[in-house]
C-alpha cells in the first residue's frame, strides 16, 4: 500500500544550518495497517508526512502508493490517493463555505472536477448520512458556514472529509494536539471508529504516547531523522509508556528530550 | 437632475459587470488584481477597432471578452509559475497592456460616433417597438416629463445582460470547479490536499474576472462613443468601491445575494459620483479623488461603526454586571470575571 525506499532529505544544505531531516528511511505499510509515529521535536515526523503527501520531494529515495511510483508527482495529483488531517483545526476546512460545500469538495477528491453542481440533492442526503456518524448534530446544520463551528467540530469534519472517500492512505499529523482533552478524546475515538469502518491504511503522528499505544497495530519511534524503533503487531499490545522511554534511553543513551512526549 | 441620474443608472449597470469581475478576483480568489486597469481598455480597444473596421458589433463585444480572458490568464501564469507577488504581477500586466492596447487601436483614441454599435442596434430595435412612449407617458403623469432618458431600451437591455452574467456567475460558483475556485481563495492548503490544482484555479479565476472586465469595457466604449487608452485608469478602485459599497449596504449572506449587492453597489457608486460632480466647486478631473475618498470612507466606516457598537455593548454589560454584584455572594465572582475579560 505505502512503501518508502531509502528516503533522504536535507534542509539548508551547504550552510551552517544544515540539518538532516530524514536519514535513509525505509518503511512499508501493508493494507489495513495503522501505524503510530512518535518522537521528539525535530525527529523528522512532519517531514516524513510532507514527503508522503508530496508537499516536499525527497533528495534521494522513492515513494510508492498502491505499487505506483509517486515520488515526483505533484501534491494535488497525489491527493487523489491520500486523505490528510492537519494539526491545526483551521487548516482542514474552508471557513467561509458551508458544511455541505466543504463535504462536496472532499467528495470530488478522487474524481475529476466538472461543471456539474457540487451539492446535488442525492449528495446532500449522502452527506447527511455520513455526518450522522459523527454524532455531533452537524447533519442538521448543512448550510452553516464552517467558520462558525468549534475547533473540535471542525476537526471532526476534517477527519470525515479526509476519510469518507476511502483513500489508499490516511495521514494524521498530530490531529488532536490542538484540542482540549475532552475534544481530543472525541476525535481519537472517531479516528478509531472510522479507520476500522473503512479499513484504512493509516499513518498517525502523535506527541501523546498513550494515544500512540492505544491506537493502531504498529508503532515506530523516530529520532534525528531515523526510525530507531519498530514495534509490530503482537508486541504492541503489551507495551507501556515506561518501556518505550526506557527503550529510547537504551538506544540513544539519553533521556527523551520532549516534555510534551511525557505528558499523556 | 433626473436625466443625469438615469444616465448614471445606465452606465452603472454596465460598470456592474466590471465590478462582478473585481468581486471574483478580489473577494472570491482573494487576489488584488490590478490587471483590471489594463484589461478594461483592452476590451474597449478590441471592440472599437473591430467595429470601426466593419465587424458585427455583437461579435466585436464577444471577442473583447475573450481578449480579457487571455489577459487575465497571463497575469495568473506570471503569478503562479513565475512566483511573482500578486500585486506586482497585476501591475506588470497592466503596464504591458497599455502598450498592447495602443497597438490594437493604432492611436490613443478611437471615436465610435456615427458608427453602428451594439448600443445603437438595441436603440433602433427598441424604437420600433414603441414601448418608450408608454414608459414616458407614465413618468409624465407623475410629473417627471422633462427629465426622460434618451431611451429605456438600453437600460433594460443592459439590465438583462448584467443579470444574466450574475446568474451564470452564481451558478458557476456552485459547480465542482467553482467550489474549488472559492476554496482556493479561502484555504489553499486544504483544497490542495483535496486534489485541486490551485495554480490552475488562480489562472482560471483571473481569466474569468478579466473577461467580465473587458466585456464591460467594450460596452462602455460603445455607450460612450469612443475607446481611449486612458479610460481604464483607476478602474480597479471603481470596482473595489462598488464591491465594498454593495456589500456594506446589501449584505453578503449568500453568493447570489453578494453578486446582487455588487451590482447595486456599482449603480449607487455611479449615482453618488454624478451627484458629487454637480456640486459647484468640483470638476470632472476631481473624479478619481472622489472615488479614492469614497473607498477610504467605505473601508473605514464599518470599523468605526463596529467599534462604537462594541463600546455600547460593553457599557451595557458593565452596567448589567453592577446589578449582579448586589446578588448573593456566590455570583459576585462571575460578574467580576466578566468585567475583567472585557477590559
Amino acid at each position: 500500500m505505502l512503501q518508502l525506499n531509502q528516503i533522504h532529505k536535507v534542509f539548508n544544505e551547504g550552510t551552517p544550518d544544515e540539518k538532516i531531516a530524514l536519514d535513509t528511511i525505509n518503511l512499508t505499510l501493508n493494507e489495513g495497517d495503522f501505524v503510530t509515529v512518535i518522537g521528539s521535536n525535530g525527529a523528522g515526523k512532519s517531514t516524513l508526512m510532507n514527503i508522503i503527501s508530496g508537499v516536499m520531494i525527497p533528495d534521494v529515495g522513492s515513494v510508492f502508493i498502491d505499487s505506483q511510483n509517486v515520488t515526483g508527482m505533484s501534491e494535488y495529483n497525489r491527493a487523489k490517493l491520500i486523505g490528510r488531517v492537519f494539526q491545526d483545526p483551521m487548516a482542514g476546512t474552508a471557513p467561509s463555505m458551508t458544511i455541505e460545500e466543504n463535504l462536496a469538495m472532499a467528495y470530488s477528491r478522487n474524481k475529476t472536477r466538472t461543471l456539474r453542481k457540487g451539492v446535488t440533492k442525492k449528495r446532500r442526503d449522502y452527506f447527511r448520512e455520513v455526518l450522522e456518524t459523527l454524532h455531533l448534530g452537524l447533519e442538521n446544520r448543512l448550510n452553516a458556514k464552517v467558520g462558525l463551528l468549534s475547533g473540535g467540530e471542525r476537526q471532526a469534519l476534517s477527519l470525515l472529509m479526509a476519510t469518507f472517500t476511502e483513500p489508499s492512505i490516511l495521514l494524521l499529523d498530530e490531529h488532536t494536539a490542538a484540542l482540549d482533552p475532552a475534544r481530543a478524546e472525541l476525535i481519537t475515538n472517531l479516528t478509531k471508529e472510522i479507520v476500522q469502518k473503512y479499513n484504512l491504511t493509516t499513518l498517525m503522528v502523535t506527541h501523546n504516547m498513550q494515544q500512540a499505544l492505544d491506537l493502531g497495530n504498529r508503532l515506530i519511534m523516530m529520532d534525528k531523522g531515523q526510525i530507531i524503533l519498530e514495534v509490530d503487531d503482537g508486541q504492541k499490545q503489551h507495551l507501556t509508556i515506561e518501556q518505550l522511554l526506557n527503550e529510547f534511553q537504551r538506544i540513544r543513551g539519553t533521556k527523551m528530550a520532549s516534555d510534551r512526549a511525557l505528558l499523556s | 437632475m433626473f436625466t443625469a441620474i438615469f444616465g448614471a443608472f445606465e452606465s452603472g449597470i454596465i460598470y456592474a459587470i466590471m465590478a462582478l469581475g473585481v468581486y471574483l478576483s478580489f473577494r472570491v480568489l482573494d487576489f488584488p488584481d490590478l490587471t483590471v486597469d489594463g484589461s478594461f481598455v483592452t476590451g474597449a480597444a478590441v471592440a472599437a477597432t473591430m467595429i470601426v473596421s466593419g465587424a458585427n458589433p455583437f461579435l466585436a463585444t464577444v471577442t473583447a471578452l475573450f481578449a480579457g480572458f487571455i489577459a487575465g490568464c497571463l497575469t495568473g501564469i506570471i503569478h503562479t509559475f513565475g512566483k511573482i507577488n500578486a500585486l506586482l504581477s497585476g501591475i506588470l500586466m497592466m503596464i504591458a497592456l497599455y502598450s498592447i492596447n495602443l497597438r490594437i487601436m493604432g492611436k490613443s483614441n478611437v471615436p465610435l460616433l456615427n458608427t453602428e454599435t451594439a448600443i445603437t442596434h438595441v436603440r433602433d430595435f427598441w424604437d420600433k417597438t414603441g414601448i418608450d412612449s408608454f414608459f414616458n407617458a407614465i413618468l409624465s403623469m407623475i410629473g417627471l416629463g422633462d427629465s426622460l432618458p434618451r431611451t429605456w431600451g438600453i437600460i433594460l437591455f443592459m439590465l438583462v445582460v448584467t443579470l444574466a452574467i450574475k446568474f451564470l456567475t452564481d451558478r458557476f460558483l456552485q459547480t465542482e470547479i467553482g467550489l474549488a475556485l472559492r476554496a482556493t481563495g479561502d484555504n489553499k492548503r486544504m483544497i490542495r490536499s483535496l486534489s485541486a490544482n490551485t495554480n490552475m484555479m488562480v489562472i482560471l479565476g483571473l481569466g474569468l474576472s478579466n473577461a467580465m472586465v473587458a466585456f464591460s469595457g467594450a460596452l462602455i466604449a460603445q455607450q460612450g462613443g469612443f475607446a481611449d487608452v486612458g479610460m481604464g485608469i483607476g478602474m480597479i478602485i471603481i470596482g473595489l468601491a462598488s464591491v465594498i459599497i454593495g456589500e456594506a449596504l446589501f449584505g453578503t449572506k449568500t453568493i447570489a445575494r453578494t453578486t446582487l449587492a455588487v451590482i447595486g453597489g456599482a449603480i449607487i457608486y455611479r449615482i453618488v459620483v454624478t451627484m458629487a460632480l454637480r456640486v459647484e466647486f468640483l470638476e470632472p478631473g476631481d473624479m478619481k479623488l472622489i472615488t479614492a475618498t469614497i473607498v477610504i470612507l467605505a473601508l473605514i466606516m464599518p470599523k468605526i461603526i463596529d467599534r462604537t457598537k462594541e463600546k455600547k455593548r460593553k457599557a451595557k454589560r458593565l452596567a448589567g454586571s453592577m446589578n449582579i454584584s448586589e446578588l448573593p455572594s456566590g455570583r459576585k465572582g462571575e460578574a467580576g470575571a466578566a468585567i475583567k475579560s472585557d477590559s
